[in-house]
Formats: structure tokens, sequence, C-alpha cells
């Protein structure tokens, strides 16, 4: 009988922590199989990060770091000048790169260090349960938006993909989601375009994805893919900012 | 460290001027040769934006035995290059210690009756053997006629190690150097 | 031994560094150290090794710790306001169990403070500096040869211990220049096979993490890393002994306050009053035992720092209420002179015992 679906090797045979309808899994799974299908598992370093996703090495079986929150860039670094032949990637969320990290997250891209991101943005702080993130958009609520978010006193939502495209060391540069099947598929392609490009060694990758976190943003599932389509892609469009210049 | 206090070969001294006056370099030139003749020495700058056209000095040791303190609150000498120098380090110096200034730009005489005080025309006496900038290299040619602490021969080839392949800039700093040596001899000469 | 070459005490840190194996720096520009840093971008691309200038201290530390989990030979450096920027990552570094050598060029604070010479940062160095319980391992050097040889030194304890190494010195003594010798490194290999990461061919993958939700699998993390840092304390406690042993009056003191206190000690035994120094190396492990030993023969102890009383409060410790301790200091740049070292022994001989 043929295998038309199996977990990847890239990943341990364990159920995840994440909640119902989080988008952390599908993430964890398409990096797992662009991994894989890139024969990489045996040269890749991980890099977690602290947030919701800091138990990423539970579920991905490559050697990895856990960084202090904002920290990941700059630990992927130092582990790449040391081997410049493995394959280094962070795994940030939205207060990890855009906030407390944001300084790391400029520069590793200012340096066209050679190494990839994948950023998730999910306009809310998960694991500390619901308070703003930098990327949260206007008018949303968060524990410390009660009344939802205000430019006036918390300023506006950032946008990482626009920031890091203008910067020369960034070699590719998209933002993808998953919050339709049509939109995995495109997000698995730019993940493994990200990492493509860091093994030819053409500079810094960056991959967002907009994901939803249906706990925190108080919805169903089903309503919380459907916030992801329609206001965050609003502000936050999906698509390749930045390719290799050959292609 | 007082004269009298230590037995063997010890000596400190203080150089200060402005920046750009090549004292650091003839403090550097000097503790490098006397360890080239296999004594400890210590070299220690004053750093921070003072640096930079202000007045800068640089503190030598050199002594036979390890060297503790570095730093020398009452030196047994000092060489002034600037009028701001021989306000700061005059009263710093020890009882019968040295003043070596360079009255090319020092304008006033000692203050003190118990110090040794020479006045070098340094600038004049460098420009008459072909370059002024190496008046730095006259008053170290002046400490060392009055200290004996490394010979005229360390000091020479000191330069050549430091100062490389420059060879018109090694002769003219060696004959600025023997000059800065010869006025003192001769002013002792006419003192004696 | 080589050649004697004459080098600035930041330079020569840099090249033992380089000589004992070290291959990868990074650092933020950051007075009275910036000799370090300009000689490593000079000197690492020569032997092959990799030089960085972080955006921060803050990210420096990460690269080192980034480096440092591959099992690299790995350093920092910075002055002390940088030095308080890195400690969340000195605590993530001892936390993940990763050998690295920091070292600190001291300069006055707190605040900007300034950028002459300073010991202000003692507390935090050897107290840990950083969040959690844990210490680094600080070796303190009084002359540019013993930077060398410390510098050496420290990163064979990082890899013995697993453990971040800092080298503790002051603006006086990076800039300083004296001549110094390479010696011919310890050849010390230290496996690091078993948890270093470079991609997980044919073994299991290798995980640096330093996050235990469970408090009795933290605690046992804990007393492991305490037990490690006991076994140091054993056997790395470093210190000098110097004219002690006819002393009256013992001056207790480490790093530039140490050699200038040599010479006040020449000059007051030049005038009659019996001197000596008690020199911790290793700051921690701190040399209690030397001070306690001091103090239980009835010699009075003089402790002269360049901080308020900062390790003054350890050789109190030490010394247990045994004997009388004295404190002098001069503090935000200023050095203590031997003169003043003089007339503050010559005040505590003549105190009633």
């Amino acid at each position: 009988m043929e295998v038309v679906y199996e977990r990847p090797k890239s990943l341990f045979p364990v159920a995840t922590h994440y909640c119902p309808g989080c988008g952390h899994g599908i993430i964890h799974r398409l990096v797992a199989e662009v991994i894989d299908e890139l024969e990489i598992r045996e040269k890749t370093v991980a890099v977690a990060p602290v947030g919701c996703a800091v138990l990423l090495y539970n579920y991905l079986d490559v050697d990895c770091y856990e960084a202090a929150h904002g920290r990941a860039p700059a630990i992927a670094t130092g582990c790449k000048r040391v081997h410049p032949d493995l394959v280094v990637f962070t795994y940030q969320g939205d207060g990890d790169f855009a906030a407390i990290g944001t300084a790391e997250a400029i520069h590793v891209a200012a340096r066209g260090e050679k190494i990839t991101t994948v950023f998730v943005n999910n306009a809310i702080y998960g694991m500390t349960a619901g308070q703003m993130a930098p990327t949260t958009l206007i008018g949303q609520k968060s524990t410390t938006t009660p009344a939802g978010r205000k430019p006036e006193t918390a300023g506006f939502p950032i946008r990482m993909c626009e920031i890091v495209a203008t910067l020369p060391g960034a070699a590719y540069v998209a933002r993808v989601s998953v919050s339709s099947p049509k939109n995995v598929v495109q997000a698995k392609k730019a993940i493994r375009k990200a990492f493509e490009t860091q093994m030819r060694g053409l500079g810094y990758s960056l991959v967002e994805v907009l994901s939803q976190c249906p706990t925190n943003w108080h919805m169903t599932p089903f309503e919380s893919v459907k916030w992801v389509d329609e206001k965050m892609a609003l502000y936050y469009p999906l698509g390749e900012f930045k390719v290799p210049k050959e292609e | 460290m007082e004269k009298g206090k230590v037995k063997g070969i010890y000596e400190d001294v203080i150089m200060a001027g402005f920046g750009g006056q090549g004292l650091m370099f003839i403090g550097k030139l000097l503790a490098y040769s006397a360890m080239k003749e296999g004594k400890h020495v210590t070299w220690i700058p004053s750093y921070g934006p003072e640096m930079r056209g202000g007045t800068a000095n640089c503190t030598v040791v050199v002594s036979d035995e390890e060297i503790g303190s570095p730093l020398i609150p009452r030196p047994r000498a000092v060489i002034v290059m600037n009028n701001p120098s021989i306000e700061a380090f005059e009263p710093k110096l020890q009882s019968d210690g040295l003043l070596l200034a360079n009255s090319s730009f020092v304008t006033r005489s000692a203050t003190r009756k118990d110090v040794q005080a020479t006045f070098i025309p340094a600038n004049e006496i460098a420009s008459r053997v072909g370059n002024e900038k190496a008046a730095n290299m006259v008053m170290l040619g002046a400490y060392v006629a009055c200290t004996n602490i490394v010979s005229k021969e360390s000091i020479n080839k000191g330069l050549e190690e430091l100062f490389g392949a420059k060879r018109e800039f090694l002769e003219a700093n060696m004959l600025a150097f023997e000059e800065g040596m010869k006025f003192v001899q001769e002013k002792c000469l006419k003192t004696k | 031994m080589t050649e004697k070459r004459f080098m600035a005490g930041n330079e020569a840190i840099a090249e033992a560094a380089i000589q004992a194996g070290c291959r990868f720096y990074f650092g933020y520009p950051i007075t009275p150290q910036n000799e370090i840093c300009e000689y490593m971008s000079m000197r690492l691309p020569e032997v092959g090794g990799t030089f960085l200038q972080a955006e921060s201290e803050v990210a420096a530390i990460y690269m080192t710790f980034g480096a440092a989990g591959t099992g690299a030979r790995v350093m920092t450096s910075s002055s002390s306001p940088g030095i308080s920027l890195m400690q969340e990552g000195i605590s993530y570094i001892a936390a993940a169990e990763l050998p690295c050598v920091i070292v600190n060029m001291m300069r006055g604070g707190p605040g900007l403070g300034g950028i002459h010479p300073s010991q202000a940062d003692y507390f935090q160095a050897t107290k840990g500096g950083g969040h959690g319980d844990y210490h680094l391992l600080v070796l303190a050097p009084h002359t540019a040869q013993e930077a060398v040889n410390l510098t050496m030194l420290a990163f064979d304890l990082a890899d013995k211990y697993r453990n971040p190494v800092m080298v503790l010195g002051d603006g006086n003594m990076g800039q300083m220049m004296e001549p110094v010798e390479f010696p011919p490194p310890a050849k010390t290999e230290f496996s690091k096979k078993e948890w270093n990461l470079d991609g997980a061919r044919n073994r299991p993958r290798h995980l640096i993490k330093t996050l235990y939700l469970d408090p009795p699998v933290l605690e046992k993390r804990n007393l492991a890393i305490a037990h490690k840092l006991g076994e140091a304390v054993k056997n790395e406690v470093r210190f000098e002994s110097f004219m002690v042993d006819d002393a009256d009056v013992v001056i207790g003191a480490y790093g530039t306050v140490a050699r200038i206190a040599k010479t006040a000690i020449k000059l007051l035994r030049e005038n009659g009053v019996k001197a000596g120094l008690l020199r911790p190396i290793s700051l921690y492990p701190f040399p209690y035992q030397q001070f306690a030993k001091v103090a239980e023969s009835g010699k009075k102890i003089l402790v002269v720092e360049m901080s308020l009383g900062q390790m003054f409060q350890d050789v109190q410790l030490a010394v247990c209420g045994k004997t009388k301790v004295n404190f002098y200091s001069r503090v935000g740049g200023v050095v203590p002179g031997y003169d003043e070292i003089v007339r503050e022994v010559e005040k505590t001989a003549k105190e009633s015992g």
C-alpha cells in the first residue's frame, strides 16, 4: 500500500503541548518536512525561543539550543560562525523577534548572517496568557489592552518583513500563513526556499508565518483562521518581499 | 619611589605635554630599550578623552627588580613639554628630583629651589639638526644623560625596532637624542 | 619561554587567549578595553579564527553562548557597564554549563561612571552577578605577565568545570605596557563529545537548555552545579603570600592595588614596619583559609581596595572576628598611591591590638 501521509522523521512521535487550533503544530511539521526533504537532519541546529515554542526541542529531533528571550539570532550567529557548514535556524514568536529581540533580529539580517528565522506572528503573547504583542492590531483586545490597542498610548503594530527586506544582508524574506490548506502549502514552499537560501550561502532568510491563537483571541479555531485571513493579512500582506537575485 | 630607599637600579619618570609632542612614544622607547637590557619596566599612559589635543602624560618605571607600583605619586624625574605640565608635575617632584623642561614651550622658570631644573630649547635644537618633530628625542636624550638608566646603543636599537624601516626618521631622531645628551653634559661641565 | 614582548595588558590578554586556542571572539567596544577587540580583529583572521563586533554586549554574550555550545574555545570582553548588560547571558551560560572566558577590565561606576580603573565590580563578579544560584570562577591578575598566565588558565578551568570563567582586571592593567612572555599552553584536552552541538550525525541529538519547569528537577540541576563548584572551591584556590611570615600588618589586596601595595611594603620595611601582603589570585574561590590563618597568628589586617568595601566583606567573613580588619579605599577611578598605603599601614600598626 502506498504511504501518502506520515510523520516526518525529524519529529519525535509525541503529542504537542499546544492548544487546540494553534498554528505552531502545523509550522513545526512544515519545518520538519523541509528538513527531511532537504536531508539535512544531521546538520541542522535549531534555536528555540522563549514563548509558546520554548519546548520546540521536545518535538524536533535535531541539535537544539534553548535561547533567552529575544537572543536566538545571537546564539545562532555564534553557532554558525563556528560551523559554517551547518544549517542553523531560529524559531521565534512576535515578542521574541519584534519586541525584546529587535536589535538581534535587525542585526542578524544586517550582517547577512547565513541563518534562517521562522518568525511566528500571532499578534498576542500566548505563553504569558494574552498580553499585547508588538504585532497586536489596532483595536485588538489583549489583557494589557483591555479596551483594544490604541495607537495614542500603545503605538502601532510592527511589520518585520517590510523592515528586514530593506537590509542588503537579507536574501529571502516572505510572509505566509497557515490559515488554510492552500496557505499551508505556500508556507512550506517559503520555508524550504529560506533554508535553501541559507544552504546556498546567499545571506539571511526570514519567513514570517501569520498564525492563529484561538485561546488568547477567545475564538473557536474556525473563527481564528478566518480572523487571520480577514484581519491580520490585511495589515500584514502575504507574499515574498525579497528573493535571491538570480531567481 | 624615594631616593635612598631603594637598593639596586631604579628610576621613575613622568613625561607630560601636549598630545602629539611624542611623549607617549619616548616613554615607550625608554621602557622598551630598558626591557631589551633585561630590566623590569612599566609604561602607563594617562588615558581618556583628555588625550585628544589636551595634556597627555605617561609614567615609566625601570628597575632591576620586579616593579610594584607603576603609578608614581612623587616622581624622581619629570619631563615637561608645555606650561600646564610644569604646573601639574613640578609640585609632585621629589626633593632633589630632576625637572627637565622644554623651554621652547615652557615659558616660566622653576618655582622650587629643591629640585634640579634644566631648561632645554628642545624644538630649536631639533630644528637645528633637521627635524623639529624630534624635540621629544632631545628631551629623552637629556633624561638618559642625567640618569644613565639605559645606554645610547639600546635607545638606538629600540628606535630601529619600533620605527621599522623608516631610515631617515631614525637618523634624525637619533641625532636629536644625541644633541639632548650633549646639551645636558655641556651644562654639567659649565656648572662644575 | 619565548622572547619578551612589550605589550599593553589588553593586548597581552588577547594574545594569551589566541595562544590558549581561542578562535572565536564576540565583543562590543567600550573603554578601557577596546584594545582587546582591536587586537582580536587583527589577529584572529591570521590564525583562521573569527572576530565579530556585535550590536551590543547583550548580543555579544549570546554569540559567545552559541559558540561555546559547539565546544569551541570562545571569549568575550567588556568593561563594567557592558558586563552589567551581559549578566543575563552569563547566568544562562552558567546554567547551561558552557565553558567560556569573559574579561572585565573594570572602570568606575555606578551608572556610566568613568573610564578610569576601579574594583567596584567585585560583588558582581564573585557572587553571581546575574539571577539564580551560580558562580563564575574569577581570576585577578596583578601584572601583564600574570594576565597572560591566568587568561590561558581560564580556558582550561572553563573546560574542566564547564563553567564561565572571568578574568577580572581594571583599566590600569589594560592600558599599562609591560614585558610579557607566552609560555607554551598546557595541552589540556577536554572531551566535549558528550554535549556539544555540531549536528546530530550518528548520535542522538544534543540539547542545550536551562528551563526546568519541574521544581525537583531544577533543584537537582542546581545542586549538581553547586557540587561542581564545590570541587572548584576545593581545588582552585590561588593566592600569593608576600612577606607575610614575619609581618605585623598584612595587607589584603588584589590586582593593581596589590602591586602598589608591594611598593608600599618595601618602603614600610625600610622604615622598620613589618608589613606583608596576602593577595587573592582567585577571587572565586576566595582564599578564606589563608586569611583565617593570618588572623589566628595575631597579625593585623588592612584591606585596600578600589571599591567601598567589597572584598573587605570576604576578608571579614574569613577572619570571623579573630583580628581587627581595617579598610582603606579610593573609588571612582582614583588609584590609591603607595604613599597612602604606607600611611594607612603605619596607622594600623600603631593601633593597640
